[in-house]
């Protein structure tokens, strides 16, 4: 389970790193690099599998049905990733503690920065598509993150977001892909996946999947035509750029075509799309980075380019293509992260980025310009440094591969120009910042950084030659278990030397060294030359009007649907339903009465229906007169609860008639604050059209609930009815299901009474609600509040009716009753106090502070609940027992009692929590008048 | 329509229809305490529709009992009895929104409008 833990750590260390940046700002830079340390220790078991040929696989079920599992894996390509992942995080934990200013909060950057090593190493660990997706999404957030941390930063703010669209953007796309490819092999765990990549590949859907995961992967690796958030990412702090750029976020989508490669790979649609998009990220890359005069811009096209490299290299999908294109990830990884922080480091010195003003470094700080000379030979693929040797092995494949194809001088010509101008752009890095002549107007004068800040630097830069000398020494294991990873398979052979004799490759390099020099030294008419035909490919351009255009058209539709009359809305949406219901009922062709044996209706229910009707439209016809319409509809919620006793459900009869009754307290109280008439307003033609309306409504509503009725149907009661008393100790079916079967839907039900009742809380805090001093008809309130008979009574009520209330609470398990009637009961009772005593009088004797009854409702609730979970049963298993009392006799003890116990609490807080504190409203509205003294 | 007017089903379609038209004419008026009163009526509405969804049983409580000849179907009425209870959750909060409406526009109309009366006809009028 130690893969977990890996994933984990970060995740959890985020929060710490955030929370004890408040001891020191220092400290969670040491929090951040300890956390990565014991994810990294944490991998440590692993390490041997890889090596040994094996592939851990490691499970914990989630939602089986769906074949969702949290299931990670460990082969080669993941252990590569997960131990750049780490180890770059913990060399720019390292370099972010130095870069940082003063004014910069270090617990966020640290906490967003474990965030992201957490997702990252997520992805590259998944072993289930859904899985690498969501962690995949996280990626996109956590970079958001973290490049708009320099949150007061215009720029910054528009990078994140247009990182965030393109990138979430293409995980969408990417879902889809994955959705279709888990369907075509029945699995979404990728060792199926893989091993299915003949069926995967014959798939009539197999375009559509392949376009679709492969706008994921070049979304997020910046490829053309998406490149364009790289360079904008690049207002991110330099730290930030290094990790993000070098090793992590933009290689999620190369890592993605080396999962796959297995399985999508070796079509013709493959080869077209991926060669092609990254023959043209490639070269539009390393152009454009010539011409930037930001070092991270430079560095940013740069990367571009590489991308469009690894990704080209997957693209013509040979065994030892991919075994090229894994090579150069960790070459690029490594001397991309130490250029960035190279850059990082004259940024911070300079004070500015502008290489037209940053020149002549060399005498202030030598020793950073030598250890950003051998990364920029690196990148340059100068030989004995690492990117030498990827390159020349991306050079020969290139060669090998147009050999079977017509045209086959092109796409070597294509990638030797792209080499020339990688050598122009790494060498005008050090020449235009170190050397020619001096600095222009700088605002800092440029020396040495702190000690420390060299230290990742010089790691990297180690790491580079040593690659690039000692090749067989150093990255060969990880590089051939890696390499296995990818292939799924032994890599065919294949030689890391550095000399192979003289041979196309070794020729293609030469040309692309002496033509990089050659370009660099008549670099001005070509920067006159760039100059003009700035802004013609503009991507960003693009995209903003994309923006610009979608946003006009959500604005349009939204003015179309929403004109900010209720009415007209609630208009719209009443017809739409009504349409699509008719049609959809007339498209069906179904008969409207079904062939159900119906129950022939008595006189009684016939009295009733027809009282209920004239009491509804009773209501609708007095509506103007507000307090008559209320105790109208009153009578008319006592009629509904009549059908509920007629048809067999005593539960919902008694719940209908106690919220009636708090209902039309709540609606009386408010109502005070409301003016008593409305006014008649509407026009003729309005309200002829309203009456239209409502007929229709209710005659599609009357027809749906025939047809309805009238059809048989299947049930899924005889389960609830066999085991409520063997399996929830409980005669009341009805009460069983609300606390045990579907106890778990209630305890969100409950959650939301208890929201709803604090959301009030908050609408009614501070809010000062003007009252009438007197009524419509100018006659004055009624001073005596408090009639005595009606406050004696109520009094003498109280212990009656929550013995009552306790009494339903009791029985309703196995009798009609339980925690929603009781609590609505209790509530009731007690609400009667403040009907007939005053708010002042029942305030002191009670306490208005509800909060804690509704929290120790939902408490319980969920403990009980847990409490099953402990004993190794799924959430709120209930166990019930039969206990025997004297006097009393057998009584039934059931766990669930104390769950229904937890509603009760709540809708009694819940509702108490309403009404007293509307009532306090009412009370505060006279805030000058003291009530006669009943005690 | 109902073929069958002497029949309980054809009753409860009705009452149905009934109330969704009594809710829906009264949520469409233009001040906020009737269409509180048009949403409960259409709530009491929506509430029967699910109850009988489970179909119309007489006498057959869902109680285990040796006496049972048989039980309607517990599951609509226990989804009901939350629906009713959340309902009135919903109702407190809309009257609550309006009270603070009240408080903070100074008009009850539904929009905040404070010449009153309906929405006029013509789309997009309040947008500038």
């Amino acid at each position: 389970m130690n893969l977990f833990f890996v994933v984990l750590i970060p995740f959890l260390g985020a929060g710490l790193a955030a929370w004890v940046s408040r001891f020191g700002r220092l400290q969670s830079a040491w929090m951040a690099g300890g956390v990565t340390l014991v994810a990294l220790i944490a991998l440590t078991p692993s390490l041997p599998a890889p090596f040994l040929g094996e592939t851990l696989v490691q499970r914990i079920p989630w939602i089986p049905a769906l074949g969702l599992d949290l299931v990670l894996r460990l082969d080669g390509l993941g252990l590569l990733f997960a131990l750049m992942v780490l180890g770059m995080g913990l060399l720019v934990i390292l370099y972010a503690r130095y870069y940082l200013a003063e004014r910069d909060c270090m617990g966020r950057f640290y906490g967003y920065l474990l965030l992201f090593m957490g997702s990252m190493l997520g992805i590259v660990l998944s072993e289930n598509l859904i899985l690498l997706l969501m962690f995949w999404e996280l990626t996109s957030l956590s970079s958001f993150l973290l490049i708009s941390y320099w949150q007061h930063r215009e720029d910054a703010r528009t990078g994140a977001r247009m990182a965030l669209a393109v990138t979430g953007l293409g995980g969408l796309a990417m879902l889809g892909g994955f959705v279709l490819l888990g369907e075509m092999v029945g699995s979404y765990d990728l060792s199926v996946v893989l091993a299915n990549g003949e069926l995967i590949r014959s798939d009539p859907l197999y375009t559509p999947m392949l376009v679709l995961i492969l706008l994921g992967a070049f979304t997020k690796s910046a490829q053309f035509p998406f490149h364009f958030w790289l360079p904008h990412a690049m207002a991110a702090p330099t730290p930030v750029s290094a990790y993000l750029h070098s090793a992590t976020l933009v290689k999620a989508g190369v890592f993605l075509l080396a999962r796959l490669f297995p399985v999508l790979s070796g079509t013709s649609q493959w080869s077209i799309l991926v060669i092609g998009a990254g023959l043209a990220t490639l070269l539009i890359g390393a152009y454009f980075a010539l011409f930037k005069h930001d070092i991270k811009g430079l560095l940013a096209y740069s990367t571009i380019s590489h991308l469009g490299l690894i990704t080209l290299l997957f693209g013509i999908g040979t065994p030892l293509a991919a075994v090229a294109g894994v090579f150069h990830i960790i070459n690029h990884a490594t001397f991309k992260a130490s250029l960035f922080m190279a850059a990082g480091i004259i940024d911070h010195e300079c004070g500015t980025r502008d290489m037209r003003r940053i020149n002549g470094l060399w005498r202030y700080m030598p020793y950073t310009g030598t250890l950003a000379m051998v990364a920029a030979a690196a990148m340059a693929g100068v030989p004995l440094f690492n990117g030498f040797l990827s390159k020349e092995m991306f050079f020969g494949e290139t060669v090998t591969f147009s050999a079977n194809h017509t045209w086959d001088w092109l796409l070597p010509a294509a990638v030797v120009v792209a080499g020339i101008f990688a050598v122009a752009y790494s060498l005008r890095f050090i020449h235009d910042v170190f050397f020619n002549g001096d600095p222009i107007d700088l605002p800092k004068t440029p020396h040495e950084p702190p000690r420390w800040m060299k230290v990742p630097v010089e790691i990297l830069v180690a790491i580079c030659l040593l690659v690039g000398i000692l090749p067989a020494f150093t990255v060969a294991p990880l590089l051939y278990v890696a390499a296995t990873g990818v292939l799924q398979t032994a890599p065919p052979d294949y030689d890391l030397a550095i000399w192979h004799g003289v041979n196309a490759a070794l020729i293609m390099s030469v040309i692309a060294l002496i033509g990089g020099i050659l370009i660099y030294a008549g670099r001005r008419p070509l920067f006159n030359l760039a100059t003009k035909l700035e802004g013609l490919l503009d991507a960003r351009a693009v995209f903003d009007g994309l923006l610009k255009g979608l946003l006009a058209l959500a604005g349009a539709v939204t003015r179309i649907l929403d004109t900010g009359s209720l009415q007209r809305m609630l208009l719209v949406f009443i017809l739409s339903a009504l349409t699509l219901g008719t049609v959809g009922f007339l498209g069906g062709g179904a008969p409207l009465t079904g062939d159900r044996d119906l129950l022939p209706a008595d006189a009684v229910s016939l009295l009733v229906t027809i009282a209920l009707i004239i009491v509804a439209l009773w209501t609708v016809v007095l509506h103007r007169r507000r307090l008559t319409a209320l105790i109208v509809m009153g009578a008319l919620g006592l009629l509904v609860s009549l059908i509920f006793v007629k048809f067999s459900a005593p539960d919902l009869a008694l719940t209908q008639l106690s919220v009636e009754v708090v209902t039309i307290v709540l609606l009386l109280l408010a109502l005070y604050f409301l003016p008593q008439y409305s006014p008649a307003e509407s026009s003729w033609p309005r309200r002829v059209r309203d009456i239209g309306v409502a007929c229709l409504a209710g005659g599609g509503a009357a027809a749906l609930t025939w047809s309805v009725l009238t059809r048989p149907y299947e049930s899924i009661a005889d389960y609830f009815l066999e085991n409520s008393v063997p399996g929830g100790g409980g005669a009341n079916v009805v009460n069983v299901i609300l606390v045990d079967f579907r106890g778990f839907d209630t305890l969100g039900e409950i959650s939301v009474l208890a929201l709803a009742g604090l959301g009030i809380y908050a609408m009614l805090k501070d809010l000062r609600l003007p009252g009438p001093t007197c009524d419509a008809r100018g006659r004055p309130w009624n001073w005596d509040m408090h009639p005595v008979i009606m406050a004696a009574l109520t009094r003498l009520l109280l212990p009656l009716a929550l013995l009552v209330s306790a009494f339903i609470f009791l029985r309703g398990h196995n009798l009609p009753g339980g925690g929603f009637i009781a609590g609505l009961i209790t509530a009731i009772a007690l609400i009667m106090q403040y009907l007939a005593n005053g708010v002042e009088w029942t305030h002191v004797r009670m306490t208005s502070n509800l909060h804690p009854v509704i929290g120790a409702g939902l408490l319980i609730g969920l403990l009980t609940g847990l409490a099953s979970l402990v004993f190794g049963y799924p959430f709120l298993t209930s166990a019930f027992t039969h206990v025997h009392w004297p006097v009393i006799g057998d009584f039934e003890l059931a766990s669930a009692i104390a769950f229904d116990l937890g509603v009760y609490l709540v809708v009694v807080g819940a509702t108490l929590l309403i009404l007293v504190h509307l009532g306090l409203m009412h009370h505060a509205s006279h805030p000058g008048e003291q009530e006669p003294n009943h005690a | 329509m109902l073929e069958e007017p002497s029949s309980m089903e054809a009753l409860i379609a009705v009452i149905i229809g009934v109330l969704t038209a009594c809710g829906v004419y009264l949520a469409l008026r233009a001040r906020t305490f009737p269409v509180v009163i048009g949403l409960t009526l259409l709530s009491y509405a929506v509430n029967l529709f699910l109850f009988v969804t489970g179909r119309l049983t007489v006498g057959q409580p869902a109680v285990i009992s040796d006496q049972a000849v048989g039980y309607t179907d517990p599951l609509p009425q226990a989804l009901v009895l939350t629906a009713i209870v959340i309902s009135f959750g919903m109702t407190a909060f809309i009257i609550m929104l309006a009270l603070k409406a009240r408080a903070e526009l100074g008009t009850d109309q539904v929009d905040g409008r404070l010449d009153g009366g309906d929405a006029p006809n013509e789309r997009g009028r309040e947008h500038g």
